[in-house]
């Protein structure tokens, strides 16, 4: 299958970058480490139930956050491909739309899940006990996370021309996506009209399922249904992608 | 099905908005050519590029690419050819060969070959000392030729060069002029590129087509071009030229009188001749001329002859593109 090898040198060209822009690791671990040490540490004393404190509540969370973050921005990054001309060599290419977009959030869904997966050993730190199990089922579920949420960022792209949307960007779309995702609190507790927000927000159903995959337990939906609205959103978004990057101007 | 002409465009046209930035391009380059599209920045050469390559989509008209409608067929236009843009267009991160190799897998290479004509290209650029570096501590010119050499890497049928030497300096121009040259002599590949260089163009070029706001003005070979303008060139830089610009139209000294910045040309066929002729009539009108230079017609007196003013680098669009150009000056 010749597009599956286009879509492996895609893949495999995000994880090259990736791999080459330490800084940018470091970086982005330290904005989850805040969240759990100081921002949780702070709420530690908020006893949920009897085995769960807001930390140990939280830290799900914080993955779907770091997911969000890393992927958003990766999606969104498109914009200096297409401004430093790289990106014109990719679409000259003999090359399916739809296998650009998959090769790409397949790509930087892996560099999230990387991400992410850092995070995982830190959770004894929050009084997280990850089974073996557990962190085998997570990973999984944060790739799938992590693509539609690529797909997001691609579609930013594909509307905005320039990086000077950027802040404008991060309060519309991705703070609104994250504060109504159920990462900090139970949106179950949670006014009716933020709950509506939440039910339309992927991300509500992709902590949850992290959430389930943490603790053996979540709060909205079963998980097989949680894990078929991120498959459908995932697909919706790739073909969503693909449209947009077939337009030529 | 082999088609007669490696690009056969027919009336194609793109506008944006009231813009129209090809004009009814009628066009046939045959294979093994190497074809110039000559004008200034602005002349719309960028846009009939892109159209060929099927990255923007045309308004009205057709064109062909070795023998596949650009809009119908877009994939195997693009299996057939390969192309250099004009803007960088390579990932600084990668080494050279790693840009190579993610271009091998977008074509579909197979792996065996996929080497060998990685070692073949970079040997052309002469880059094969470089080639596992990072791209970043390339100078301009190394990039320049690392795209030529992906260009080729999955041997095209036509390569496209969108001002292939813009930006660099003299001794490195030369060079990817050699590589061009050479291309052409031995790979049998159809060469398309656009330039606003002169010397580009008539160095290069089997033919030029002279374009100007979008349209075509002639195209022929740079000899006959310039042979159609008949005769040596005069140019009088004066105080007053438009002065001495009118007088002379009006007294009919030469069969062509061009006038800009600041400089009268006439086309005669007894250049020499003329001269004291010419100083007695600015004399007379009370002009001061400050020198007179004759010379054989270039493609630049061409061009004028076509468009009625020079040609001209203009500034990059975006400050971005500047920066980049910037780097590629380094």
């Amino acid at each position: 299958m010749s597009e599956l090898k286009k879509i492996y040198g895609l893949w495999y060209l995000e994880i090259l970058r990736y791999w080459r822009e330490k800084s940018r690791i470091i970086s982005s671990l330290i904005m989850p480490l805040l969240w759990l040490l100081v921002f949780g540490g702070g709420m530690r004393g908020l006893q949920l139930d009897s085995t769960q404190n807001y930390q140990t509540f939280m830290f799900p969370g914080i993955l779907g956050m770091t997911l969000l973050f890393s992927s958003v921005w990766s999606g969104i990054s498109v914009i200096w491909d297409r401004e430093f001309g790289f990106l014109k060599e990719i679409l000259v290419a003999p090359v399916s739309r739809a296998s650009i977009v998959i090769g790409k959030a397949l790509g930087s869904g892996t560099s999230a899940l990387i991400q992410g997966a850092i995070l995982l050993p830190l959770a004894f730190l929050v009084g997280v006990h990850l089974s073996l199990l557990s962190a085998v089922t997570i990973l999984p579920i944060m790739i799938l996370i992590a693509i539609g949420l690529v797909c997001i960022g691609l579609l930013i792209a594909s509307i905005i021309t320039s990086m000077e949307g950027f802040n404008f960007i991060m309060s519309l779309v991705i703070m609104p996506l994250f504060f109504t995702s159920g990462a900090l609190f139970p949106m179950t507790s949670a006014p009716g009209w933020l709950r509506t927000f939440s039910y339309v927000n992927p991300l509500t159903y992709g902590v949850d399922a992290l959430r389930w995959a943490t603790f053996g337990e979540n709060l909205i939906l079963p998980v097989q249904f949680e894990i078929m609205i991120l498959l459908a959103f995932a697909a919706g978004m790739i073909a969503a992608c693909s449209y947009a990057f077939n337009i030529r101007k | 099905m082999k088609a007669k002409s490696a690009i056969e465009t027919r009336e194609l046209t793109k506008k944006y908005g009231d813009l129209v930035a090809v004009d009814h391009l009628s066009l046939s380059i045959g294979y093994g050519e190497v074809f110039g599209l000559l004008g200034p920045n602005g002349a719309g050469k960028t846009t009939a590029i892109s159209m060929l390559c099927t990255i923007v989509n045309s308004t009205s008209g057709s064109a062909q690419v070795n023998g596949f409608d650009i809009l119908k067929q877009p994939a195997q236009v693009r299996k057939s050819i390969g192309i250099v843009f004009q803007d960088p267009s390579i990932d600084n991160r990668l080494s050279g060969r790693e840009n190579l190799r993610l271009h091998a897998c977008l074509y579909d290479m197979p792996s065996a070959l996929t080497r060998k004509r990685i070692m073949e290209v970079l040997q052309l650029v002469g880059l094969e000392d470089r080639a596992d570096d990072r791209m970043k501590f390339y100078s301009g010119g190394m990039r320049r030729r690392l795209e030529l050499a992906r260009g080729l890497l999955h041997s095209p049928k036509v390569l496209f060069l969108d001002e292939p030497t813009l930006g660099l300096d003299p001794q490195t121009r030369e060079h990817i002029w050699a590589y061009i040259e050479n291309l052409a002599k031995e790979a049998q590949i159809t060469i398309v590129l656009t330039t606003h260089y002169m010397e580009e163009a008539e160095r290069l070029c089997s033919r030029v087509a002279i374009i100007d706001y979008g349209k075509i003005k002639v195209v022929d070979t740079p000899d006959n071009l310039k042979s159609t303008l008949k005769g040596d060139v005069i140019s009088i830089s004066s105080a007053q030229p438009e002065k001495l610009a009118s007088k002379l139209t009006k007294l009919k000294v030469a069969p062509e009188t061009d006038f800009s910045d600041g400089t009268v040309r006439l086309t005669v066929p007894d250049a020499e001749k003329l001269i004291p002729r010419l100083i007695e009539i600015a004399t007379e009108i009370g002009v001061q001329v400050n020198s007179v230079s004759v010379h054989k017609p270039t493609l630049n007196d061409v061009f004028l002859h076509y468009t009625g003013r020079e040609i001209r680098a203009d500034e990059p669009e975006s400050p971005l593109k500047m920066h980049m150009m910037m780097m590629r000056r380094k």
